[in-house]
């Protein structure tokens, strides 16, 4: 084994050093002291589950992330947990079973084995909110209006909104009569906002002029808050599904611009992310200088059927290392230096100190470092029995 | 933050098709891109800039929001992966064929079929969905050496007139998918800067729309 074998971390896994981990674990009680004023409560769901109860109901693109290994106690399958959403849908609907709104949060390290995308982390800190059992515009407001309040604890000065809703494509598709292949070449296309390859795909596979019409303005429905108004004159004929998303929309815009007036919306009605699991309005924050989205989320009711019972829900989630890069400060140098001396009446006075609150690092005998180093501005010197803090220069 | 544009351009032949198409939406660059060795150019807008790279490394700057937008041909953007990527526009230009392509007559002789190519993402796609165990051996250039050689079966390449795979005594076969420029756009760049980007779209579309006459 050479050096550079021992020292190697995988693909996708960091340690976090200081002042980084100091940085985490400020925003950690930050956005936890955040939801708990909200009325969410925490849960902490288990790292490793048998791959059944992980995977139910989630589709393939989770079962690709997660890291897989044999209980040697049961020979069954078991997987680290990749996205804690479903797991925290299951306390929802199995653990908990309590009536009427649910608030739940969580911050926990999670795994992929494949990360979500190009040059991502494997090893993530999710941190998120979950409302279950409410199915109004009410529930996803009040997401939306945490996530981003969330990202400006953080430290956001500038965020974009990207709102869609899943509701609109799925009615189309339904209406078309869609087969499966085909379906899924419009997706693709869709995903790609490619008008000319989505044309293909319609040509061949739509057959009512009128629905055709209406997929090949989908792919073009993106931009501020106006393009709502477009896709109402678009959709005039659309199935009634269609026309009551756009309603939630136009709510929802409303809704956070009421409390942001700033806020830049974008509004996208082809954004397809999470289709397996998402059942109505999907958002993402955004802020520049970054190449993805700091916070997604969006209303995906169901996931609780495969536990016995169906719940609505909607909640977001975000990778709490990426969010505590928004605001690298330098950690204060607020500490107090005491000599390494067993001088009587010192480790009073350091105890003391401690209780009050301070920050005190005591030298060790020999050491070469100094009160600078150790991020101290002040330190402990004797006068006469007494020991007093004094500024440093 | 300003809005500033990034826009990644492909080197080669693809460039020269690409600035009168830039210049016909009111883009140009500030200096003469072939008599300058510098890799990041100011045009003629304040705002936008361009960096000149090779082809392979478009879909990467985009989709990594190194560069906002980029322009690169469809049979790089087929192998890269469409992650975090959109195509809004097929700018109809450099078109050919990406294509298979085998010696004159000869029937692949293997059960597990050799096939040299630079497209290995592409290559392994085809021949699973055709039904065909395919060994894909990855060349960087002259793909039509390696059946000569005796290296591979088959090779899977661009196709344009058909020239220099007849010269080697080859003949193209199957059509995997037709070729040409299309402009990339960064998700988040979409996101953030949907109010700059949107006009630059619809000028070059225009653009586009005017020169298919």
């Amino acid at each position: 084994m050479t050096i550079a074998d021992r020292w190697l971390l995988p693909d996708g896994m960091d340690e976090v050093l200081p002042p980084q981990a100091a940085r985490m674990e400020e925003l950690r009680r930050a956005l936890l002291d955040l939801y708990h004023r909200w009325g969410y409560d925490q849960v902490m769901p288990p790292p490793l589950e048998f791959l059944d109860s992980l995977l139910t109901g989630t589709g393939t693109d989770l079962d690709l992330q997660t890291f897989k290994l044999t209980d040697q106690l049961t020979g069954r399958m078991m997987g680290a947990s990749a996205d804690v959403t479903p797991q925290v849908a299951r306390m929802d609907a199995h653990s908990l079973k309590r009536q009427g709104p649910v608030r739940l949060c969580y911050c926990t390290n999670v795994l992929r084995a494949k990360s979500d995308q190009h040059q991502g982390s494997r090893s993530p800190v999710q941190v998120g909110v979950e409302l279950f059992g409410h199915a109004g515009l009410e529930a996803d407001l009040e997401i939306l209006r945490l996530a981003l309040g969330s990202v400006k604890a953080a430290g956001a000065a500038e965020v974009h909104l990207a709102l869609g809703h899943i509701g609109l494509y799925r009615s189309l598709v339904q209406a078309a009569e869609l087969g499966h292949a085909e379906e899924r070449a419009i997706f693709a296309a869709l995903e790609l906002k490619s008008p000319g390859e989505l044309a293909a795909c319609v040509e061949s596979s739509v057959k009512d002029p009128a629905l055709a019409e209406m997929f090949l303005a989908l792919v073009e429905l993106h931009g501020g808050r106006e393009v709502l108004d477009e896709a109402r004159s678009a959709f005039a004929e659309a199935p009634a599904s269609v026309g009551a998303a756009l309603d939630q929309l136009a709510a929802l815009c409303e809704g956070v611009a009421a409390a942001d007036p700033q806020l830049d919306i974008y509004i996208d009605l082809a954004e397809l992310r999470g289709y397996e699991y998402h059942t109505g309005m999907m958002f993402a924050a955004y802020v520049p200088g970054y190449g993805q989205a700091l916070a997604k989320g969006g209303r995906y009711d169901d996931t609780g059927r495969a536990f016995g019972r169906a719940r609505p829900a909607t909640g977001f989630s975000m990778d709490l290392k990426l969010l505590a890069t928004l605001d690298e400060q330098q950690p204060p140098c607020d500490g107090i230096w005491a000599p390494a001396d067993d001088a009587p009446g010192l480790a009073q006075a350091v105890q003391g100190l401690r209780e009050a609150g301070e920050r005190v690092v005591q030298a060790l005998p020999g050491q070469r470092t100094g009160p600078a180093e150790h991020r101290c501005d002040r330190q402990l010197v004797r006068m006469g029995d007494d020991w007093q803090v004094s500024h440093l220069a | 933050m300003s809005k500033q544009l990034i826009l990644a351009l492909s080197k080669g032949r693809i460039l020269d098709e690409t600035l009168p198409l830039l210049a016909d939406a009111g883009i140009w660059p500030a200096e003469d891109l072939s008599k300058s060795r510098k890799l990041l150019f100011d045009t003629n807008l304040p705002d936008v800039k361009l960096v000149v790279i090779r082809a392979t490394d478009v879909p990467t700057y985009v989709q990594l929001g190194a560069a906002d937008l980029g322009i690169a041909g469809k049979d790089v953007l087929l192998e890269h992966g469409a992650e975090g990527l959109y195509e809004p526009l097929d700018l109809e230009i450099a078109r050919c064929k990406l294509m298979t392509a085998g010696i004159t007559g000869a029937e692949p002789a293997h059960a597990r079929r050799r096939v040299a190519t630079k497209f290995v993402s592409v290559a392994r796609r085809y021949y699973a969905e055709q039904g065909i165990q395919a060994e894909v051996i990855k060349l960087y250039g002259a793909m039509e050496l390696a059946p000569l050689m005796n290296l591979a079966d088959e090779i899977v390449d661009i196709v344009d007139t058909g020239n220099t795979l007849r010269a080697n005594g080859m003949e193209p076969r199957e059509k995997i998918a037709d070729i040409s420029t299309r402009l990339v756009v960064n998700q988040a760049a979409m996101t953030m800067k949907h109010d700059r980007l949107k006009p630059l779209l619809n000028r070059l579309r225009e653009a586009v729309t005017s020169r298919r006459g």
